[in-house]
Order: C-alpha cells, then sequence, then structure tokens
C-alpha cells in the first residue's frame, strides 16, 4: 500500500528533522558561498560592494522562500513546510541585518548617514523593508506569539510590506536591465495571487462557481 | 598669455622614487631599445601598426600625462568591467566578450567633416605613433582604478578627418550585434542599443582626449573595449565609450544612451564632480580599486577627476549643478 506508506514516511520525526536541516544548509549556503569566495579572491577587486549585494539578495530570496511555505503546505498537504517557515524567516533577517551591516561598513564607511538614509529613495525603501522585519525577528519565539494572541497574526502581516518594499529597493538600482527584477516580481505575483485566491477573490469571479 | 606650469598630477622629483616607478623606468629603457631596433628596420615603427588581440604593441611613453599613483593591476582591470553589451554583471565582460569579433574591424565617419568613408581601423590609426598615458578611471558609480592606456590623442584623429566649421560635436556609437554581444538580447533592457555618446568639439580637441587601442603595453583586451575606445579621464567612465564603429561630426548636440534613459541622473557632460551627487549615491569619495573588505581603499574624488588644470576652462561660466 503505497499510500499508507506515504503518509507515514512523512509523519515520520526523522524524516521531518531532516529536511529542517536539509533547509537550514540550504539557507546557510549564499553565506557559504560568499566566503568561499572572499578566501579564493573570486569576491573580486570591489569586496565590499559584491559582499553587501550578495548579502542583500540572500535576504530577498529567503522573504520569497519564507511567504513560500503556507502555499507549498495547502499545494501537497505535506504539513512540514509550514515546520521550516520561521527558521527560514530568521534566516532572511539574519542576511538582512548582516547587509545592512556590510552597507554601512563597506559601502558608507559609517559617513555621510543623514543624506544617504534621507535623500536616496532606494536607500529609503530598503531600511523600510529592514525596519518591518525587525518587530517579526524579535516577536519569533513561540512564548512572544503566546502572549501576542491575535495580534501576532496581524502583526506578521508585516511581511507582505517587507518583501514589495524590498523588490522596490532592487528595482530601484536596476540601472538598464531589468529582467532579474520582473522575474522576481512575478514571482512575487504569485505569492501573493494565490493568497488573494484563496481569500475569497474566486468569489469575485461568478464562472468559476458551479 | 597664459605659461604653463607642471600640471599638479604629474612625476615630481620631490618624491623619492618609489619600487613601481623604478621598475617602470626599466620597462621604460627596454622600450627605448626596442625603439633603436626599430630604427634600424623603419617599416616596423613608422606608423601605429593594426592591434592585434593579446600582442605587444610599440609605443612611447608620456610622463606629462603620467601619475605616481598605484595602477590597478592588470588583472583587476580585465575582469571588473561596465559593458553592457554582454550583461550588467561586473564579470559578465569578461566571461562572455570572447564572443565579439574585432578583426577586422572598420570606423564609419560621417557627418560634417572633408573625409569622410568606411576605415579600416589602421587606416584610422595609420600616420599617428602610439603613446601610453597612465589615467585616473572614475566610474559614476563611486569605484575608481588607475590604468595604463596605450593609444594615440583623439585631437590627432579628429583633425586628419577634417571637421568642417559646422562641426560643434562628435558623436560615437559602439557595435550593435546581438549575435556577438548577448547583452544586446535581453528583451527587458532599458537601452536602445547602439551604446551612444557624444562630446563637444573642443572637449575632443582637448589633450586629454585619448583613443585607446591597448592597456598594460597589449592590444586592449575584448571586455575593457576592443579594438578601439574613448579615454576620457576627467568624465564618468560611461563617457569612454568602448568598441566604437562610427564617429559622426555634427551640428546638433547628441543625445546620449544615458541621457535618454535616465536624464536626471546622467547628464551630457558628466564630469567628474563631488559637488553634484548622483541621485542614487553620493560623489564626494571613491573607492580606489583594489579595495580591501576590512581596510577599504577610500579617496576624496576631486573634481574633473584631478584634472582641472587641462580641462576646467572649457566649462567656464557654466552652472555644473545644471550641466552634470
Amino acid at each position: 500500500m503505497p499510500g499508507v506508506l506515504g503518509i507515514e514516511w512523512r509523519r515520520s520525526a526523522g524524516v521531518l528533522l531532516g529536511f529542517r536541516w536539509l533547509v537550514a544548509a540550504l539557507a546557510s549556503l549564499p553565506l557559504l558561498l560568499l566566503a568561499g569566495d572572499m578566501v579564493s579572491g573570486a569576491v573580486g577587486p570591489d569586496p565590499g560592494q559584491t559582499i553587501t549585494e550578495g548579502l542583500g539578495l540572500a535576504a530577498f530570496q529567503l522573504l520569497l522562500a519564507t511567504l513560500a511555505m503556507t502555499p507549498l503546505r495547502r499545494w501537497t498537504g505535506w504539513a512540514g513546510w509550514l515546520r521550516v517557515r520561521r527558521m527560514l524567516g530568521l534566516f532572511a533577517f539574519f542576511y538582512a541585518v548582516l547587509h545592512v551591516l556590510a552597507f554601512l561598513q563597506f559601502i558608507l564607511g559609517w559617513s555621510d548617514l543623514w543624506a544617504t538614509f534621507t535623500k536616496r529613495p532606494y536607500i529609503i525603501a530598503g531600511a523600510v523593508a529592514f525596519l518591518c522585519l525587525v518587530p517579526l525577528a524579535v516577536t519569533s519565539p513561540v512564548s512572544a506569539m503566546r502572549r501576542l494572541g491575535p495580534y501576532w497574526k496581524r502583526l506578521h502581516k508585516l511581511i507582505y510590506l517587507a518583501v514589495v518594499v524590498a523588490w522596490v529597493h532592487f528595482l530601484w538600482q536596476a540601472r538598464s536591465d531589468l529582467g532579474e527584477m520582473v522575474i522576481y516580481g512575478l514571482l512575487l505575483a504569485i505569492l501573493f495571487g494565490v493568497r488573494g485566491y484563496w481569500s475569497g477573490w474566486s468569489s469575485l469571479v461568478p464562472l468559476k462557481k458551479g | 598669455m597664459l605659461i604653463k606650469s607642471r600640471p599638479s598630477w604629474a612625476l615630481s622629483h620631490r618624491h623619492v622614487t618609489p619600487e613601481h616607478i623604478y621598475l617602470n623606468r626599466r620597462r621604460f629603457m627596454s622600450g627605448v631599445a626596442a625603439g633603436a631596433a626599430g630604427l634600424a628596420m623603419p617599416g616596423l615603427l613608422s606608423a601605429a601598426a593594426a592591434p592585434v588581440q593579446g600582442e605587444p604593441l610599440n609605443f612611447t611613453r608620456s610622463p606629462q600625462f603620467s601619475t605616481e599613483e598605484e595602477k590597478t593591476p592588470f588583472k583587476d582591470v580585465i575582469r571588473y568591467n561596465n559593458f553592457y553589451e554582454f550583461g550588467t554583471g561586473k564579470d559578465d565582460p569578461a566571461k562572455y566578450a570572447e564572443s565579439m569579433s574585432v578583426d577586422p574591424w572598420s570606423v564609419i565617419v560621417d557627418g560634417e567633416c572633408g573625409k569622410p568613408g568606411t576605415y579600416a581601423l589602421e587606416d584610422l590609426l595609420q600616420p599617428h605613433d602610439y603613446e601610453e598615458r597612465v589615467y585616473r578611471l572614475r566610474c559614476v558609480e563611486a569605484w575608481s582604478m588607475v590604468i595604463p592606456w596605450v593609444g594615440v590623442p583623439l585631437a590627432d584623429v579628429v583633425k586628419r578627418l577634417e571637421p568642417t566649421s559646422k562641426a560643434k560635436y562628435l558623436y560615437f556609437e559602439t557595435l550593435e550585434d546581438p549575435e556577438q554581444m548577448r547583452g544586446q538580447q535581453s528583451i527587458f533592457s532599458t537601452i536602445d542599443w547602439p551604446y551612444r555618446e557624444g562630446l563637444r568639439m573642443d572637449e575632443a580637441m582637448n589633450e586629454l582626449a585619448f583613443l585607446a587601442v591597448g592597456l598594460y603595453g597589449k592590444a586592449l583586451p575584448k571586455q575593457n573595449g576592443a579594438p578601439i575606445r574613448l579615454v576620457l579621464p576627467w568624465k564618468y567612465g560611461f563617457k569612454s565609450i568602448k568598441s566604437i564603429v562610427r564617429i559622426r561630426f555634427q551640428e546638433s548636440r547628441p543625445k546620449t544612451t544615458w541621457e535618454r534613459i535616465a536624464p536626471s541622473e546622467y547628464g551630457f557632460y558628466a564630469n567628474v564632480n563631488p559637488e553634484v551627487d548622483h541621485p542614487r549615491w553620493s560623489q564626494k569619495r571613491e573607492r580606489r580599486l583594489p579595495s580591501g573588505l576590512f581596510s577599504p581603499n577610500w579617496i576624496e574624488t576631486e573634481k574633473f577627476n584631478g584634472y582641472g588644470e587641462q580641462v576646467a576652462n572649457l566649462y567656464k561660466g557654466m552652472d555644473l549643478r545644471k550641466f552634470y
């Protein structure tokens, strides 16, 4: 009975543990690759720029991955996806913190702060995205979840704002070729689209009924 | 009467000669020896031969167009490039420029001049001798390099093409061929190829304006704009157009590629100026490459990239905040 076996396989605690380790390893990969590039010199003659960009991209990709867990849970019916969601979100925040520190240290050298954070639209967008993530990371422990009760869920809707503003932060840096940003925009549209569909957009389309 | 004094960036005897300058001197001496050999065989040295990929060039050094600053190593000059014809990543040109064919190469000369036509590269360069100039290159993205270029003064070539009195501007175009240049295949690119640049005639005739065919003594690598490119050290790097296939003399001011895409960010003049910020970043400082991660090589950006003595008079009376 393959079906029964399948269910048992999916419920096994060992599989879940293995899956969590796999996801943690994948989420650590960008950092390991950047570290490897630094050691080998492949990071190039302007390492500060390369590393800051690499960390920012990893943070954004992990935000997208975090948002993909709920749809994956619904499509596959496997609860394992939700068991790694918080970890992915915290990895995203971890990369975002490193990205901000790298920007301040390697790109700005801690100078020109006021002008940078008031005059440059793409920096303001990035700062807003980062500030949205801070309360989410702070309230990620189960204890905070319990204490906040129904507010927790509402607060964590901030991730939607964060990811959209982070995308704008990327878009405003593109100098000529928007290809990469269009692909990420499509991914975002899918992640938002399925949520909209589930939350009742479908009922607005009469043909879908019956 | 203008009294010419030593430019502030020229080699000065007050300085103890650092090792890399001493090594340059040795290279210069070997260059002289090669020159002497060339004199014995006049055909070899009488004029600039067409650059051949990877091959050394015959040239003389121009100490008055040099700098004592440390040069950016060859390996960094050829692996960190903005050449969007091959992609927007800094390492894309080094990865993909090999697909560009640069031999044979011809340049179309047209517009307001007495000698229009399609010139084979060697004919465009023919009577001029190559010289080496060590220039600072300041990118609009706030990084910079110091590069020894080999080439000819732009003014020499321009004069030979006999601009008419109507020629007020020079217009340049880069090769457009998506088959050879994968960056031109992207459907999401906002660049309307070919890449276009322009100069006012007096800017083109300035002694600093240079047509480079080589760097570090060899023919230009493809990712650096082989086989012929502009080098305008007092302007942001994007003005120094690469892989030139057209030079046109015009009465009206050409609209450049970056001006078309984002006129609020990139002006026609694009002179290096720490007092005028780019909307996305400050221009007050630059990272001189190679830069370390924990010891970033920050330096203060100078107006006209430190070449004010040569070029400031071109912009007298102009509001450089308006004409950026």
